[in-house]
């Protein structure tokens, strides 16, 4: 996985309230059986009309905020299905930060396992990375000071500290967990005296 | 120390403390399907792992299998590579494996608990935000992502944060012509779609008590809707009644030790939760979702509420858009709104209980004329087989409805089952998202009574005063 410590760049602004996976990746563009090759599908309803054809002006395409790595949302964002083909989209696109009020829960974990970091911040916050990201200025994202940072404004934001680790050293987490396997045995050997019957 | 159901499921599956509030935690079950899981087999080929506990697996396909002409070839070579997929991993590393010719074969959330796979205390993981359903049993599900679901083939465990625990008690009785989806919509439209992010939910109190496990399941499969990645109800006679004698349920010598250690997981008197919403269940009446979210509901009885009437500004555009959308105007009775096609079926509910509920309503009825299609997919072909034996097959299709094989089917439109742009759906399923149920159309989440009544009269309507 793809380290990540701080980016430097201009955001895309999307503050739209309760977006759902499958606004972010519709259901028919998950068979493929790849984790690549979703960003060409990401925000298919918010890009395209009906007849497919491009939707002048949407923010995600055109030239405005091209190679923006920051996407700024709204709140619950990531809501619904359990579709990682939604942070892998979002990544396919370019994203390596999603900074909004809250974050569907299992989107933002899905997200770490993915590289990008995901940046609660109050709404008033939002609010205004929004009108900077309008405006073009560029925003800076400090995982390790747990900071963002945009013109004279300052954002300090909470994080997980295993989170965090594994952000900042791109951490294999299957690889991790497996130094735990003498644990594991014995939690199984334990478990299968008490509970046999989960045990075939 | 009092405890929470969920605190002692939590704690009873640490397999080490990481800090305060992270562990990680032994994963019991694991319900593999065709979507979420390729990616997660090819990454074990990639490292060269293997998986921890076959035994702990049950892998079949749903979301993408079609629900007619089963014997023709599939016309997506992309669903037919997802599926073949799935056969082949569940081959290669010895999986239990439903094949869609299969009666047990249905949607992972139906199949689970009908196979007594699902049970009190375990821990349940699925790539699907609806794993939330098995719940019902007072087991700890959740969805999980992809690389989740390597992890867990790998390890059979997570590395899990723990969630706060959140109490909504429905007190009273459920008034006649109103049922366990209607109890769920009821509580997302109270505490909003983020209104239980972070935590898990049990409920409680009466009307609870008295919903049978069908009407649990769907209660707890809408629990993801709600924001909660788990919802829990606690075991009791009906839990163990249902579970007895089913395949993967304890055995007879096993089965007194189950029951009473399923009975101790119940919360303690006196334990705290972070969060209690108390609703008056005798208040609930039949809903009808007329926007984009989960959240967007309104009694049959009401109107599309005003714009203005939502403090949030953020929520008041939402709200603009979303009604835009729905092609809907704010201030519509919702018996005004025309219904053009009708889905009963998906992991909410299309158990046995809720096609009797259909059929309640549709017997010696006909769909009405203007309806391109009313369809109802059951949730496994064990239920297709009883729903038979018990005659309702032919009362659907005597009535005009569609009578399918079992899957995902039009809850999320990735298999031939869709609706067209600017259809209204009265849909039993669980999300009414844009362009959920095939690109423009439009979903309205009902109970499955009024999904039938919808079909007869060919819009909304009261199914009490049907």
């Amino acid at each position: 996985m793809e380290k990540f410590t701080k980016i430097s760049s201009i955001a895309t602004p999307f503050p739209r309230v309760n977006v759902d996976t499958d606004i972010i990746i519709p259901a028919k563009h998950l068979k493929s059986i790849k984790r690549t090759g979703f960003g060409q599908f990401a925000f298919e309803s918010v890009r395209f009309d009906a007849d497919g054809n491009r939707i002048e002006g949407n923010v995600f395409d055109g030239e405005r905020y091209k190679g923006a790595q920051i996407l700024i949302a709204g709140d619950n964002f990531g809501c619904g299905s359990s579709r990682e083909h939604a942070p892998w989209a979002i990544a396919d696109m370019g994203y390596r930060c999603i900074i909004a009020p809250t974050f569907a829960d299992i989107f933002a974990g899905n997200c770490v396992k993915n590289g990008i970091l995901t940046v609660e911040l109050p709404q008033d916050a939002v609010d205004a990375l929004v009108l900077a990201a309008e405006g073009g200025q560029v925003i800076n994202v400090d995982l390790e000071e747990q900071v963002v940072v945009c013109g004279n404004a300052r954002y300090e934001f909470d994080y997980n500290s295993e989170q965090k680790e594994m952000l900042m050293q791109g951490l294999d987490e299957i690889g991790q967990t497996l130094t735990a396997k003498a644990a594991i045995s014995n939690f199984e050997a334990r478990q299968q005296r008490m509970t046999p019957w989960l045990y075939r | 120390m009092p405890k929470t159901m969920y605190d002692k499921i939590w704690e009873g599956h640490v397999v080490e403390q990481r800090s305060d509030n992270v562990a990680l935690l032994y994963i019991d079950r694991h319900l593999v399907h065709e979507v979420t899981s390729p990616q997660a087999f090819e990454g074990l080929r990639v490292s060269g792992r293997t998986i921890r506990r076959p035994d702990s697996i049950i892998a079949v396909p749903d979301h993408n299998v079609p629900t007619k002409d089963r014997h023709k070839p599939n016309p997506d070579p992309m669903s037919t590579a997802q599926l073949a997929a799935l056969e082949a991993n569940a081959k290669e590393f010895d999986l239990d494996y439903i094949p869609m010719d299969d009666v047990r074969q249905g949607i992972v959330h139906v199949v689970g608990p009908e196979l007594g796979f699902t049970q009190p205390g375990v821990t349940l993981v699925c790539g699907d935000s609806h794993t939330s359903t098995h719940g019902a049993f007072g087991a700890l599900a959740f969805g999980i992502g992809t690389s989740e679901v390597e992890h867990v083939l790998a390890t059979q465990t997570l590395v899990l944060k723990k969630s706060k625990n959140m109490r909504v008690t429905v007190t009273g009785e459920l008034p006649v012509g109103c049922s366990a989806k209607d109890v769920a919509l009821a509580i997302i439209g109270r505490i909003g779609t983020a209104g239980g992010t972070g935590h898990v939910i049990e409920y409680a109190g009466p009307v609870i008590e008295a919903l049978s496990m069908e009407g649990r399941m769907t209660l707890c499969n809408m629990s993801i809707e709600a924001g909660a990645r788990a919802g829990l109800v606690a075991p009791d006679e009906k839990t163990f009644e249902y579970l007895k004698g089913r395949p993967y349920a304890p055995k007879a010598g096993q089965w007194d030790a189950a029951v009473s250690y399923w009975a101790s997981l119940r919360s303690d008197e006196g334990a705290k939760f972070d969060r209690e919403v108390l609703i008056d269940g005798s208040e609930i009446v039949p809903l009808v979702t007329w926007g984009t979210s989960p959240e967007d509901v309104a009694p049959v009885t009401g109107t599309i509420p005003l714009v203005e009437s939502f403090k949030d500004r953020a929520k008041q555009e939402g709200v603009v858009k979303a009604l835009e959308y729905m092609g809907l105007a704010e201030g519509t009775p919702i018996t005004d709104i025309k219904v053009d096609r009708v889905f009963v079926g998906s992991c909410t509910n299309s158990r046995i209980e809720d096609l009797r509920e259909a059929a309640a309503v549709i017997k010696g009825r006909k769909v009405a004329g203007h309806i391109i299609e009313a369809m109802i997919v059951p949730g496994s072909g064990l239920v297709k087989e009883q729903a038979e034996a018990e005659g309702l097959d032919k009362i659907f299709t005597e009535a005009g409805f569609e009578w399918r094989e079992p899957g995902c089917s039009m809850c999320l439109a990735m298999n031939p089952d869709k609706a067209g742009p600017g259809e209204h759906v009265a849909s039993t399923s669980n999300r009414n998202f844009v362009s959920r149920q095939g690109p423009g159309a439009r979903t309205h989440l009902v109970s499955p009574a009024m999904a039938a009544a919808a079909a007869i009269a060919g819009h909304f309507v009261d199914v009490r005063d049907f």
